[in-house]
């Protein structure tokens, strides 16, 4: 816990405070925080509290499970239907309401679902049920991506024939892209820690020199992202959006070449569906050919049910900043946290349950 | 407590059929180890004389996977739980009964190892087993071993403790540190990719908490922050005692290996479960010296004031961060499941 706790102190917390007040007037200024473990920091430590009223935080399209479009839940549960599936997850999709259905009430009514917290864990799941197809849920960005990518190579060097991925990963410049090229109206972003330890700073610039809005790169601890906030004020104060790394006791310029190595090695780039977003080009992945006998898409075959979207979620409009949670009519009266419509409301880092959980009317 | 294996006796649907083997099974495993002069009667119902009129009487199962986990068993947990009930009522635990449902190809050593931690459990607490049951389930149709245990706790003297006599101003207090038997229990279930050295702090908190009496008269209300945690026991006395409660986060205990274990996973110790930790709402101007008091006692050296009953009405519990900012500590919504990065 050294080296977290440093982070959290309440001294320091406050002169930072004090220093956003005094670079700021009564000019409204937002900031979107990107990333999800982001959204959920910054309500769990408070951190609206110690901003002056001008600064808005909206939160981005960062939750993994929340951009996850239904019909890849759908298949997810499809698949779990089968009964010599085994579907081993993170815990975060459990709940993530699907058409009809989700894989916490498939696994209630006898699905064979597992929580995993790593695809090692999956991988020996696949070691021990032999006479069972176990499917990893591959949902996640760039932090989680390398990580499922090793499993197959894994799978593959030990010729396992009963271990499969379900692939929904997505990437996040596209998105970040185009909600630059939107129309909420956005004087800064902060920027996701995790997902910059692999991709680097070569994005961010990108954003700054083609749409004039400035990034910082933030760690998730309280200080980081007061910090963060302070540096975006100060460029939009000095009328100079630049980028800026403030997370640099984690991320290099160059990210993580060998983590995107292994990607490219078994996924390619391909249009891909976000909740929220529409078809985004080039904004997801797929397997390649070469790793196709461990692809559930193409292995499994399932009919996947028609797509139900729920009639008056948000979860679209919340996702790219337009609508605040408790904006939606269904926030906290038929959607809360134990009956979840959209899966923002469900999800660990969604920004519904950040504003539930946290009490959020601001 | 470690799980012992040297031999292969396991059980069969036939030991919990009534006949020869059942006989067996209570007379090797349960008897020798629980026997006192009512549970050696072997009658259908302990029957026994109780002086007092005011009586506490309780019930909880027991269905923790792993059973046996650091720091505890299910044994030791089924007495605990039971035993922590009734004290937190303000009654002294007199009476246990405890039922087994057994899934068959449980093995008797297993088995004799949970009786042993219950019966150690029991004996710490100043309790006696009095009466029993034991069921055997087809195999897959149990985990191992599931437990319901029920008490009958007297009072010696006339206690108002309720969640719902919280006072305005009362300070809270709790005897320990938060999250240990939650966090012990999930990072030793298998598939979790990594280990820690947490130990569950399963404990019966009867002595502690009539040593908190005995600090004070002025105990208005007492919890234990079993499932849903610390956060989940503050909701509920704020809720039925109608008054908003403040807390400190920096003044909450929590070890640091559980604080990095709930990193990792996404947890929040707060609403991680304990199965030794007391919440007080005690008279402000009484707080510290129970807390002196309790620091001396068993399972009390980590006890602390975590903040106050600040007005009436609200429900409301605020939690005044680390960094000195507030937020709102709400009940938990389902459990709290690993997430993806």
């Amino acid at each position: 816990m050294k080296y977290i706790r440093e982070f959290r102190d309440q001294t320091a917390a406050k002169k930072l405070s004090d220093q956003i007040h005094l670079d700021t007037d009564d000019t409204k200024l937002v900031f979107m925080e990107v990333c999800g473990t982001h959204t959920m920091s910054i309500a769990r430590y408070g951190i609206r509290e110690l901003l002056p009223d001008s600064i808005s935080l909206l939160s981005g399209p960062g939750c993994p499970v929340c951009v996850t479009p239904h019909r890849t839940i759908d298949h997810a549960i499809a698949l779990a239907r089968r009964k010599d599936v085994i579907v081993a997850t993170f815990g975060d999709m459990m709940k993530v309401p699907g058409s009809t259905s989700s894989l916490d009430a498939e696994h209630a009514t006898g699905a064979a679902v597992q929580v995993v917290t790593s695809t090692l864990d999956a991988l020996k799941i696949a070691d021990k049920y032999t006479d069972k197809k176990v499917v990893f849920i591959g949902v996640g960005f760039e932090t989680t991506i390398p990580t499922v990518a090793i499993s197959l190579l894994e799978a593959r060097s030990r010729c396992l024939n009963n271990y499969f991925v379900l692939c929904a990963h997505k990437i996040i410049p596209p998105a970040l892209d185009a909600l630059s090229r939107g129309d909420v109206a956005i004087d800064g972003y902060i920027c996701p820690g995790h997902v910059s330890t692999i991709i680097g700073y070569e994005c961010y610039k990108k954003i700054v020199k083609q749409y004039g809005i400035g990034c910082v790169i933030s760690g998730f601890e309280p200080l980081d992202i007061l910090q963060t906030i302070h540096r975006l004020v100060k460029q939009k104060k000095n009328n100079k959006p630049v980028f800026e790394n403030q997370y640099t006791r984690a991320v290099k310029p160059e990210g993580n070449p060998q983590a995107r190595a292994v990607m490219q090695t078994v996924y390619e780039v391909t249009d891909s569906e976000w909740r929220g977003l529409g078809v985004l080009p080039s904004s997801g992945l797929k397997i390649r050919p070469e790793f196709q006998s461990w692809d559930a898409a193409v292995q499994i075959p399932v009919d996947i049910e028609p797509t139900i979207e729920p009639a008056g979620c948000l979860c679209g409009e919340v996702l790219q900043g337009k609508v605040r949670p408790f904006e939606c009519p269904l926030f906290n009266k038929t959607c809360n946290p134990d009956h979840p419509v959209g899966a923002c409301m469900v999800s660990s880092e969604g920004t519904c349950a950040a504003y539930y959980k946290y009490n959020i009317r601001l | 407590m470690k799980k012992t294996n040297h031999s292969d006796e396991l059980i069969k649907l036939a030991h919990g059929g009534g006949g020869r083997l059942s006989q067996q099974l209570i007379e090797q495993v349960f008897l020798p180890v629980f026997g006192n002069e009512m549970l050696n009667r072997m009658d259908d119902s302990a029957v026994f004389d109780i002086p007092q009129s005011k009586l506490a009487f309780t019930t909880d199962s027991f269905v923790v996977d792993p059973v046996f986990f650091p720091g505890g068993d299910i044994g030791r947990l089924a007495i605990c739980g039971t035993v922590n009930d009734l004290s937190v009522a303000g009654a002294r635990p007199m009476y246990i009964s405890i039922g087994f449902i057994i899934e068959e190809g449980c093995s008797i050593d297993d088995l004799r190892q949970i009786v042993l931690s219950a019966k150690e459990a029991a004996d710490e607490a100043g309790v006696l087993i009095v009466t029993g049951d034991t069921k055997v389930v087809e195999k897959g149709h149990g985990d191992l071993v599931f437990i319901n245990t029920s008490g009958i706790g007297v009072f010696d003297q006339d206690r108002n403790v309720s969640g719902s006599n919280a006072q305005t101003g009362d300070s809270i207090v709790v005897n320990g540190a938060l999250g240990r038997h939650g966090m012990a229990v999930i990072t030793s279930r298998e598939g979790l990719g990594f280990q820690t050295r947490i130990n569950s702090d399963v404990a019966p908190l009867n002595h502690l908490i009539e040593a908190m009496f005995s600090s004070t008269d002025q105990i208005h209300a007492l919890r234990d922050a079993t499932r849903g945690g610390l956060a989940t026991v503050l909701n509920e006395i704020a809720r039925q005692s109608g008054v908003s409660i403040e807390i400190d986060e920096v003044s909450i205990p929590v070890h640091d290996d559980v604080k990095g274990a709930c990193e990792i996973l996404g947890f929040d110790p707060l609403y991680v479960a304990n199965e030794g930790v007391v919440v007080a709402c005690v008279d402000g101007e009484k707080a510290d010296e129970m807390v002196q008091t309790m620091r001396h006692k068993k399972y009390g050296s980590d006890s602390a004031v975590i903040g106050r009953i600040t007005e009436k009405s609200g429900g409301e519990v605020l939690l005044k961060t680390e960094i000195g900012s507030h937020r709102i500590l709400d009940q938990l919504s389902g459990e709290q499941l690993p997430r993806i990065c």
